[in-house]
């Protein structure tokens, strides 16, 4: 293991995170740990999209429904089990050794049936068929008075462990957010790289020739894609508790959006790629209408003006992403 | 459900058909031949929606105002292919995405700088500002106009596309893009004038849906996604089938709206029923193009 220009910035970047915290604690600015627990939570999804658009060639436009649709398992046993009523007999729990696994189950479930009628398209009509989806369910909850309709759920407590750490401190569901992104990294990491995710990798770049291979190559994507919707239910779960909130706007298509801006700007087709476009995204966000007030206030709420001809250069200009900036010409 | 309602809710989806038909055509004329997927087309809606607005006080009527705005937003349009979308047409999809949805991000917060954040609201021109008497049927003048329109534009870019030489180049770029250019045929004055069609086009159906929608950032998003509905269940690149996708799509979704609710009212109280009714027919059109594509995964007119 030759210390490579990329494994120094990797065991940083790693360093970093776990001192994160502590720093904040430090410079006396807790806030900072609730907002890197946002972007290791943003991270998470970018990463399951990543898997598919990144490595997968599957351009999907409405990811931000699996996410939502895990935010939703949290939030609908959250309402369950705040005024103790049932759902289809059982009762609502916040037991996050549950409701986590159910959220990637749902998720994981949501994603066959429109990953089976979508994989019958590709290109452009598959980017918008992933985008009617994500679409369908963003009306339906916005439907569901039942569970909010419009205005969603707001929950006043997160999820619970049986034991071990407490995830109402906010430094420990940082650590537990980043222990599950890290080993969300080590799956994706072992997958890519076995032959399932050479196929993958391989029907990306020629999806003929992998058919003629003898690989049913569609089943492939379409367990990729199970896959990638699964580990967006499990991002879903920890957004609805970093931020105590699930309504459908966390569907809107612009959410899908903003996930496959952060795995392009991070570098699509690496794994640690789209943790840096959701850091650069989020760190963007909180910290450019902040300057921009500085030039001229009330200029800050305006900062998507500069977002958008910042997008437009970044596709024209750099098309590696930031990883490809950091690591170099030799990154994988 | 008597007749009557049935053939006002008849009118009003053939009407939201042909304005989705009006961005339709431009998205799928400069899909089909720059292959160029572009998510900022409904920008150019909101902004013909907008320049319209700003300019009747200007012009003093909302006809110029109309003229003018479609005029500018086709100028706008020939702007952006030539600054940000020209060196976008031989990269992949995913690019163009992430470009143009850069560009939408820029223009609603141009819009939001330039206008505020209220709705504007726009009149109708005063001479369209009654009902007429359809057989019993009091009707929106101006709502009639827009079908009126709307089916004229449509004439229009049949014999354009059918009957001239540029219409023939169209045809020839969306079936056969590289061997128009092999022809030695002016591509990058041909995609010019395409997109600025599209644009101006576009700017059109802002500019008539102001006075019926509300003028608003954002407005352009909402029709976005349903013109690529609208195409994707038409077939890509296909004038024919943005049509027919279209009609289908305003009528599905004008006709859901009103029945839905009503048919949910049989099952449910009145006020989960609308609610209920409501998300349904929203879902409609989504439901509508997920049975197309997999039954059809090339739409109902595939081109080329």
């Amino acid at each position: 293991m030759a210390l490579t220009r990329s494994r120094l910035i990797l065991i940083l970047l790693l360093a970093a995170a776990l001192a994160l915290p502590t720093l904040a604690e430090w410079a006396g600015e807790p806030f900072y740990i609730r907002l890197a627990t946002r972007i290791l939570v943003f991270a998470l999804a970018a990463v399951s999209l990543d898997l598919i658009l990144g490595f997968g060639g599957m351009v999907s436009f409405g990811h931000a429904a699996f996410v939502g649709i895990g935010g939703y398992v949290v939030g609908i046993l959250f309402a369950h089990q705040a005024d103790g009523s049932t759902l289809f007999g059982l009762p609502g729990t916040t037991n996050a050794l549950v409701v986590w696994p159910l959220a990637m189950l749902v998720g994981g479930l949501a994603a066959l049936p429109i990953g089976a009628i979508s994989l019958r398209t590709t290109g452009v009509p598959f980017i918008m068929i992933t985008l009617a989806f994500a679409q369908m369910l963003f009306y339906l909850m916005t439907g569901l008075k039942a569970y909010g309709g419009d205005d969603g759920i707001a929950l006043w407590s997160r999820s619970t462990l049986p034991a071990g750490p407490n995830l109402a401190d906010h430094t420990s569901f940082y650590y537990v957010t980043l222990a599950l992104l890290l080993a969300a990294l080590v799956l994706g990491w072992r997958l890519v790289n076995s032959r399932f995710g050479r196929v993958i990798r391989g029907a990306k770049d020629n999806e003929r020739r992998m058919g003629a291979l003898g690989f049913p190559v569609t089943r492939y994507k379409l367990a990729a894609f199970v896959l990638s919707g699964m580990l967006a239910g499990l991002a879903g779960a920890l957004l609805a508790n970093a931020t105590l909130f699930i309504g459908p706007q966390y569907l809107h298509w612009s959410r899908s959006g903003d996930l496959i801006v952060m795995v392009v700007l991070g570098g699509m087709g690496t794994l640690i790629g789209p943790v840096l476009g959701a850091a650069a995204l989020l760190l963007l966000e909180e910290f450019v209408p902040e300057v921009m007030d500085l030039a001229h206030a009330g200029l800050g709420e305006h900062w998507k003006i500069v977002l958008g001809p910042v997008l437009l250069l970044l596709v024209l200009f750099a098309r590696k992403g930031l990883w490809g900036l950091l690591a170099g010409s030799r990154a994988s | 459900m008597d007749t009557l309602l049935l053939v006002e809710q008849g009118l009003n989806g053939l009407q939201l058909g042909v304005m989705l038909f009006l961005m339709a055509a431009g998205l799928t004329l400069v899909f089909g031949i720059m292959d160029l997927i572009n998510l900022a087309h409904g920008s150019f809606y909101m902004v013909g929606a907008y320049l319209t607005a700003a300019l009747v006080p200007v012009l003093g009527g909302f006809l110029p105002a109309l003229a003018a705005a479609v005029l500018l937003t086709a100028l706008l349009g020939l702007v952006v292919e030539a600054v940000a979308l020209r060196t976008l047409y031989r990269r992949d999809h995913l690019d163009q995405v992430l470009a143009t949805f850069g560009l939408i991000l820029f223009f609603n917060e141009l819009v939001k700088i330039l206008f505020g954040p209220v709705p504007i609201f726009l009149n109708p021109p005063a001479a369209l500002a009654g009902t007429v008497d359809l057989w019993g049927l009091k009707y929106p003048a101006f709502r009639l106009a827009i079908l009126g329109v709307g089916i004229a534009v449509a004439a229009f870019l049949w014999l354009l596309i059918t009957r001239t030489r540029v219409g023939m180049l169209i045809r020839a770029g969306a079936t056969n893009r590289e061997m128009v250019m092999a022809l030695g045929v002016d591509v990058r004055l041909l995609f010019g004038l395409v997109f600025a069609l599209g644009c101006g086009l576009a700017g059109l159906a802002g500019a008539m849906a102001g006075p019926v929608l509300a003028v608003q950032v954002g407005m352009g998003e909402q029709v976005l996604i349903l013109t690529f509905v609208v195409i994707v269940i038409g077939g890509i690149g296909s004038i024919r089938g943005a049509l027919a996708g279209a009609l289908l799509v305003g009528i599905v979704d004008t006709v859901g709206r009103a029945l839905l609710p009503a048919g949910f009212r049989l099952v449910l109280d009145a006020a989960s029923a609308n609610a209920a009714g409501a998300a349904a027919a929203s879902m409609a059109i989504y439901v509508l193009m997920a049975l197309v594509l997999a039954v059809r995964p090339r739409g109902l007119f595939p081109a080329g």
